[in-house]
């Protein structure tokens, strides 16, 4: 599919979904025609018409799901090397113990090397059973900072001085030739996570969808209709292309037509049952966008509360919990829907923990961490080696894997973006695919 | 006689909407009654009133310098025992105390936050706290990174000092300032491993602008020149120990150059006039993005002139910037995106809503992207239209729902109020017939399609589309029947919610 099909035919005769997207949202587009036919916008049109074109080669229905876990999660009692003696010593009251009968022991990942999972993770390891997940063991990046803000902005800018925009924002300015796609990347929560953030691309981030609106109709109810002839006009007759007056009235129709979207699109029930977390409420959204074909090629989950200091046990395994049966039932709705194919997801910590567990039974800023990727399309299985439990840095693990190369591996082979020119550099790109990918 | 580009208005021009355009841009705006008396004090008197306010500047509260004090010396010792004993409880009470000060530290920079934009929205010196946030934005530093709040807030009080002052004393104080200085790395800066962060700063972002007039050896050298500018506690400190002695090569001079002397090359330099006359110019007078008119480039030029036979004194710039022709030129109506300080301020100051919280609109100004004290980068803000997203843009509207009715959507944590809002004394001018530009007949009776004009151009910085002007008056009509000041605050409600509104 290319572009000119979309802009010079006006069949929109592309694929079946943009027609059937025309069909539905042609409906909207023609009620607006009714009271503004001659202001309707170019930017409007292209959402719309969904016209997912960028740079030459970059696949336009593929997507990255990226499930930030914020606060440092404790990778080592989230994969747990119950075959190494030196994580018992280290955690003689939270360790977790070996793969066997009784209540609050690992699940077995790989017996040779003595790896499991968090008891609770029983979703990732269904995913794991299923062939659609991989683990990567000892992730993490030169001279560590154990700063959570400063760790955050270096895995979100892929850079280890945390400056300037996100490795996202930057993948979307390097593919999409100068013009922002409108809803490229979509973040769930308050603010747009720095990952996101382009000069050219900026993100859409809201923390439900019902926020994403005018609050002024809720007032009265003769407000609805002028507000919305005033915001779903464009640029008004007589207004100065490239004025600022028209770029804030093209962005306000942009926005009415976005917020339209976006909430109609999570009212519609999901094809399987998600529980009731709040990472589990995100992904249910985004799964909800995803179904109603929109082309955003970026979401962005974030899960917080993983800064566990003091008595982390009980708390920490309710974290395990949510996430693994809010990917598994993502997973299963994204199934459901036939979109499975098509969604990567990443998940990682700004961070691991101290591998000494601390005197109020809690652990203290890490280093390196396992990540997972969820998805059919991903070589699954456990990956590169467990750092060691006795051959630290100031009683951090080394790291064993740059989260630069894993993020090379996913633009080169997944989002089929120039890696070297996003990542600022060039990083050994991991396999993370299956073959054919 | 000023050059032509800096022509003054002449005074007979100055009427309420021009009035109403220096109050916004110099200020956060004020009420129809404030546009009244700045117009009828006459250009000059009106622009003095903002470069010379009668009204000293309010007190700053006590603010706490020690709660993120480097250790006493018995601290130290008591530590660095606990660390050569491997004393695990002393240790962590060590840790503990800590977290505690840096609880109560973060607390700090948020009343610190609260207190400015109350400062903002309160001050009779506007323009002061306005070139502040400027300085803020321009010679920017974020308290993520230097986790002191009472170096941010003595960097504030800073800019607040020089605010209107010289621009070389406040480069001479920024390079001894700790906020600076810690943020930039200087703090690390010694003769045998110079630290170039503030030098390439100074030049890229404070001083002369990305790639005008300097090359990396300049930046190395300027590091040099820079190497010992630290600080102790709250102070500044110069530690020849640490400072590099030996003879520099700086802009093609050869000496044993300071860090005052690389300030004074630089600016030195006519470039950075002109840099620092384009951010004043995007500041005040336009921000629209691309290539600027030949006008523009005409009046940034001759301000960038007077900036440097003027010894980089601000007021007398900023005075001929505000009495001349082409600020209130038509170009630059309406040129401005305001930003998220400037449009909360202004709702507040031009049609005195209720402040409802002062916590949640700190809230929405970080979720309109402008934090205080935390710029994004060394950066600063871009401004602009970086403020303006999808995001962002309903944000905007629903602070302005919330400044104006105290509603809040129930996800955002805004606490509701109540506090009655009485909008009508906005259209008292328009009742009194005050506010007609020259030429134009005063009302004969007061419509729907005059309240809406009115409230339009008040509002909207600029004579409005008359496609806004029918839709308001439609209604108001249909709403007839409502009390006047619920219509009044559901059109001010619809008139926040155009486009345009985000123009300044």
């Amino acid at each position: 599919m290319s572009d000119t099909s979309h802009t010079s035919s006006p069949g929109f005769a592309g694929t079946p979904f943009s027609r059937r997207l025309f069909l539905e949202r042609g409906l909207t587009l023609a009620s607006m025609a009714a009271t503004v036919p001659q202001f309707i916008q170019q930017s409007a049109l292209g959402m719309l018409m969904s016209t997912p074109y960028s740079g030459n080669g970059v696949p336009t229905d593929r997507i990255l799901v990226i499930v930030q876990l914020g606060g440092g999660n404790d990778g080592l009692n989230t994969v747990i090397p119950y075959g190494d003696a030196a994580y018992y010593n280290a955690r003689p009251s939270l360790g977790i113990g070996a793969p066997g009968s009784g209540a609050g022991r690992a699940l077995e990942l790989d017996q040779q090397r003595g790896i499991g999972l968090h008891p609770n993770l029983t979703g990732l390891k269904s995913l794991l059973d299923d062939g659609c997940a991989s683990v990567i063991q000892g992730v993490g990046y030169p001279n560590p900072n154990r700063s959570h803000f400063t760790s955050m902005d270096i895995w979100q800018t892929a850079r280890t001085d945390g400056q300037g925009n996100g490795w996202l924002g930057r993948y979307f300015d390097n593919t999409c030739n100068g013009t922002p796609l409108p809803e490229g990347s979509i973040a769930i929560g308050r603010n747009a996570p720095l990952a996101l953030v382009g000069d050219i691309q900026k993100p859409i981030a809201f923390e439900s969808a019902d926020l994403f609106r005018w609050l002024g109709e809720d007032l009265h109810a003769s407000l609805k209709q002028p507000y919305d002839a005033i915001n779903r006009a464009g640029a008004l007759e007589g207004t100065g292309a490239g004025t600022q007056t028209s770029f804030l009235m093209r962005t306000a129709l942009d926005a009415q037509v976005a917020s339209e979207r976006i909430r109609s699109a999570v009212a519609r029930a999901p094809l399987a049952p998600f529980p009731n977390s709040d990472l589990a409420r995100q992904l249910r959204t985004i799964s909800a966008m995803i179904r109603d074909e929109m082309t955003t090629r970026v979401y962005y989950a974030t899960m917080s509360g993983f800064d566990t200091h003091a008595g982390q046990g009980g708390p920490h395994g309710n974290l395990m919990q949510q996430l693994g049966d809010a990917l598994r039932a993502f997973q299963n709705d994204l199934t459901a829907q036939g979109n499975d194919g098509r969604v990567l997801t990443l998940c990682f910590s700004e961070f691991g923990r101290r591998v000494r567990q601390n005197a109020s039974g809690g652990t203290d800023h890490g280093t390196a961490a396992p990540l997972f990727l969820v998805g059919p399309m991903v070589r699954s299985g456990v990956f590169s080696e467990h750092p060691s439990l006795v051959d630290l840095d100031q009683g951090d693990l080394k790291f064993t894997v740059d989260f630069r190369s894993i993020y090379a591996g996913i633009l080169a082979d997944w989002l089929k973006a120039p890696a070297d020119a996003i990542l600022e550099g060039t990083f050994r790109k991991a396999a993370l695919f299956r073959p054919g990918v | 006689m000023a050059p032509p580009p800096l022509r003054p208005l002449p005074a007979a021009k100055f009427d309420y909407w021009k009035a109403h355009h220096l109050l916004h841009r110099a200020g956060f705006g004020g009420a129809p009654e404030d546009v009244r008396s700045l117009a009828n004090l006459g250009l000059d008197k009106a622009v003095d009133a903002f470069i010379e306010p009668a009204a000293p500047g309010a007190q700053a509260p006590l603010w706490n310098a020690d709660i993120m004090r480097p250790p006493t010396p018995a601290e130290a010792q008591a530590a660095q025992e606990a660390r050569r004993m491997n004393d695990e409880a002393a240790l962590e009470q060590i840790q503990r105390e800590r977290q505690r000060r840096e609880g109560l530290d973060r607390e700090q920079m948020r009343a610190a936050q609260t207190w400015w934009l109350t400062r903002m929205i309160e001050t009779s010196r506007p323009l002061e706290e306005k070139m502040t946030l400027f300085w803020h934005g321009h010679c920017a530093t974020g308290y993520r990174t230097i986790e002191d709040s009472y170096h941010m807030i003595a960097q504030n009080e800073l800019f607040r000092r020089h605010a209107l002052g010289n621009v070389a004393d406040l480069m001479f104080a920024i390079i001894r300032d700790p906020a600076m200085l810690e943020y930039l790395d200087n703090d690390e800066n010694r003769r045998q491993r110079p630290n170039e962060n503030l030098a390439r700063e100074l030049m890229e972002l404070f001083v002369l602008g990305e790639g005008n007039g300097y090359s990396e050896r300049d930046i190395k050298e300027g590091a040099r020149a820079l190497t010992g500018f630290t600080f102790d506690d709250d102070a500044f400190v110069f530690r020849a120990n640490d400072h590099d002695a030996t003879p520099k090569m700086l802009f093609g001079k050869r000496g044993n150059w300071s860090g005052d002397d690389l300030v004074r090359f630089l600016l030195e330099k006519p470039v950075a006039s002109e840099f620092l006359c384009w951010k004043l110019f995007r500041y005040f007078v336009n921000d629209a993005p691309g290539d600027p008119t030949a006008d523009g480039r005409a009046f940034v030029r001759a301000l960038a002139k007077q900036l440097r036979d003027g010894r980089y004194e601000l007021k007398p710039v900023l005075r001929t910037m505000f009495r001349s022709a082409y600020f209130y030129d038509a170009v630059n109506a309406a040129a401005v995106i305001k930003s998220p300080m400037q449009l909360i301020v202004q709702a507040v100051r031009s049609y005195r809503t209720p402040v409802r919280s002062m916590s949640a609109l700190v809230s929405a100004a970080d979720l309109m992207g402008q934090s205080l004290f935390q710029p994004p980068s060394v950066k600063g803000w871009d401004g602009g239209r970086a403020w303006i997203n999808t995001s962002t843009l309903f944000v905007r509207q629903n602070v302005l729902i919330y400044l104006l009715t105290g509603r809040r959507p129930q996800q955002y944590d805004w606490p509701v109020t109540d506090d009655a809002y009485d909008a009508r004394h906005l259209i008292a001018d328009v009742k009194a017939g005050a506010t007609q530009t020259e030429g134009e007949p005063p009302p004969a009776f007061l419509d729907a399609e005059q309240v809406a004009r009115f409230l339009l151009r008040f509002s909207l910085a600029a004579r409005p589309h008359q496609s806004r002007v029918d839709a308001l008056s439609a209604f108001l009509r249909q709403n007839d029947g409502a009390a006047e000041n619920d219509r009044l605050i559901a059109a001010l409600a619809l008139i926040s919610a155009m486009p345009e509104f985000q123009l300044c």
